[in-house]
């Protein structure tokens, strides 16, 4: 009796994994075909491909691709930008949606709060492309700043000057995420229960106190998630960025080619297929070994925050 | 006195407009631009405010909007189709991954989020789709890879956390199927959470140029932000098949430049429009937990 009670039970409990395994089944596929076959493609890494045989009848090189990209002159530079710009932009980034997300929290009246939130998520709503086409009306030679200088007299061509693409990418990348990420840390804040505040409140703690000792603290698992998952990207860059705003222009590749887009023109232009599979294959690998040891990094200071 | 206590105050706002301005200003700048005149323009260059107010810019880019309103077509079907199946596909999974008292929670945990730390890179995944796959220049290829995005399974599954586990517990004691309790009563009770990771995966689809540039060689297939990235050298792409001027329009000059941005406008727009209808649940569905399982 007992034994045929437990058997039922077992079967619904089963019943139920197989109907939510169902549920979970069309994503699963979908990440199955667009994630992990590619994954099984990184072996073309280490082929000289040609189209004649195809890739799986082309011969093994070993490590010839690899070699081929880090003695090249391009390797150091695209891989000291990438690095580079993202480093700039996790740091900046980050710390500028914290403060932006207190900011936020400080604010008392919804209606002020809801126009602030729809104008900083502006950006948010415009493709690079946009961007692009922003950044040229001010920048480009009838634009508005390039405007403002010939009036004083200066005639600065921005789409030749190298030195200052790196402040404007910045810039404009800082511009077009803030409103983003710092909508998510100030969800983040609202989620620490109001307690908290208030007891702190009650001890007589000031505004500066509590940030420093209640919000930072608990918002502190969220920035972790934030920034790790940043860190595991360190060595993609948004495409679109680098590759629209700055335009085609040759002239501006030492400062705005990065990984992203040296794959992508190489392939477009030279069909080296072997080549730059290996650069996307240390471009995955890199980026995990990074995130893994700032996992470990994390898990050693406080074993709560870490990813995984 | 009164006017310390105000000041921290009065900084943050300070602080918060200005940015908010800035955030502002590059729209109006482009708006002012395609409003403007085009030969004004070529003298005087861009300026914040539109000169010599005219809808000429429009008029070229509206007249005989062949590949325009075949572009907007494109865009249209695949981000609301995108949006609706994307939006379903991740649901179901980011409510499996909510079930703590799911078996496989933690394998399916990792097989989902371990693809936002490796990929297989550029190459494999473009052969995969072209050679294998044979999407290229398929409306499909606009679609699918972008069904199940793991950062938006992660904000779904968050939120659905936050449903009170007892709730799925008296269904199922009503004798409820899993399937039965997702669309009745996670779906609704999720609300807010789809409705911003809607607004995501739509500007995903719309804002995409990327699958475009990889697979779309078809003049039928070019959606609306494609078609712009074309334009930024070549304003003729829009007029190619019908290289006319509107009548009455013969003696302007070609308004390329302004054209250009509004081009633009028409690109942007709809998803401004769009913003307001979900903002209602924008902050409360942006929640982000931890990925272990």
């Amino acid at each position: 009796m007992a034994k045929a009670t437990k058997n039922r039970f077992k079967n619904t409990q089963h019943k139920k994994s197989l109907q939510l395994t169902m549920l979970a089944l069309p994503a699963m596929v979908a990440i199955f075909v667009f994630s992990y076959i590619p994954m099984a493609g990184i072996f073309i890494a280490f082929k000289n491909v040609n189209y004649e045989q195809g890739i799986f009848r082309s011969p093994w090189v070993g490590f010839d691709n690899f070699n081929f990209f880090f003695t090249s002159s391009d390797a150091w530079t695209v891989v000291r930008n990438t690095l580079g710009y993202n480093i700039v932009f996790i740091a900046v980034g980050t710390l500028l949606s914290i403060i932006f997300a207190l900011l936020l929290n400080e604010i008392m009246s919804r209606k002020v709060l809801k126009a602030y939130q729809t104008m900083f998520f502006f950006p948010y709503f415009f493709s690079w492309i946009i961007v692009a086409y922003m950044a040229y009306s001010f920048v480009g030679p009838y634009g508005i700043v390039s405007g403002w200088l010939e009036d004083l007299g200066v005639n600065f061509d921005f789409y030749t000057e190298t030195w200052i693409w790196p402040f404007l990418l910045i810039f404009i990348n800082i511009w077009k995420g803030l409103g983003y990420t710092s909508i998510i840390f100030y969800a983040g804040i609202l989620g620490i229960s109001q307690e908290y505040f208030e007891a702190a409140a009650i001890d007589g703690a000031n505004q500066f106190q509590m940030i420093r000792k209640i919000t930072i603290p608990l918002l502190m698992p969220l920035i972790t998630i934030m920034t790790l998952l940043s860190i595991g990207k360190i060595f993609y860059s948004d495409f679109g960025l680098f590759f629209f705003v700055p335009r085609e222009i040759g002239q501006l590749y030492p400062v705005t080619q990065v990984i992203d887009t040296y794959v992508y023109r190489m392939l477009r232009q030279s069909g080296d297929i072997g080549m730059s599979s290996a650069v996307g294959l240390f471009q995955s690998l890199m980026g995990f070994a990074v995130v893994l040891f700032s996992n470990y990094l994390v898990k050693r200071v406080n074993e709560e925050n870490k990813l995984f | 006195m009164a006017l310390r206590a105000k000041l921290p105050k009065i900084l943050i706002h300070l602080v918060l407009i200005l940015f908010g301005i800035l955030c502002i200003i590059p729209l109006i700048s482009i708006i002012s631009v395609s409003l403007s005149d085009e030969t004004t323009i070529l003298k005087n260059g861009y300026s914040l405010l539109p000169q010599g107010l005219n809808l000429h810019a429009y008029a070229y880019v509206l007249y005989k909007p062949v590949q325009l309103l075949n572009a907007l077509k494109v865009s249209l079907l695949v981000s609301v189709f995108g949006t609706v199946v994307s939006l379903l596909v991740s649901a179901g999974i980011s409510y499996v991954l909510s079930r703590e008292d799911y078996k496989y929670k933690n394998k399916l945990s990792f097989y989902v989020f371990f693809t936002m730390l490796f990929n297989g890179g550029l190459v494999p995944t473009y052969m995969l789709i072209s050679k294998y796959l044979h999407l290229k220049n398929t409306l499909w290829v606009l679609i699918l890879p972008y069904l199940a995005i793991p950062w938006f399974i992660l904000i779904l599954r968050t939120f659905m956390q936050k449903i009170p586990h007892s709730i799925i517990e008296s269904c199922m004691i009503d004798g409820a199927s899993e399937l039965r309790i997702f669309f009745r009563i996670i779906l609704p009770l999720a609300k807010p959470g789809l409705a911003t990771v809607g607004l995501f995966t739509l500007l995903q689809y719309w804002n995409d140029w990327w699958l475009s540039l990889l697979y779309i060689e078809k003049e039928s297939l070019v959606p609306l932000q494609f078609m712009l990235y074309r334009m930024i050298n070549n304003i003729e792409f829009l007029t190619r098949s019908t290289n006319m001027m509107p009548p009455g329009m013969n003696n302007v000059v070609v308004p390329a430049e302004t054209a250009r941005m509004a081009m633009a406008i028409l690109a942007a727009g709809p998803m401004l429009a769009v913003f307001p209808f979900f903002q209602k649940y924008f902050v409360s569905g942006l929640t982000v937990g931890a990925i272990k399982g």
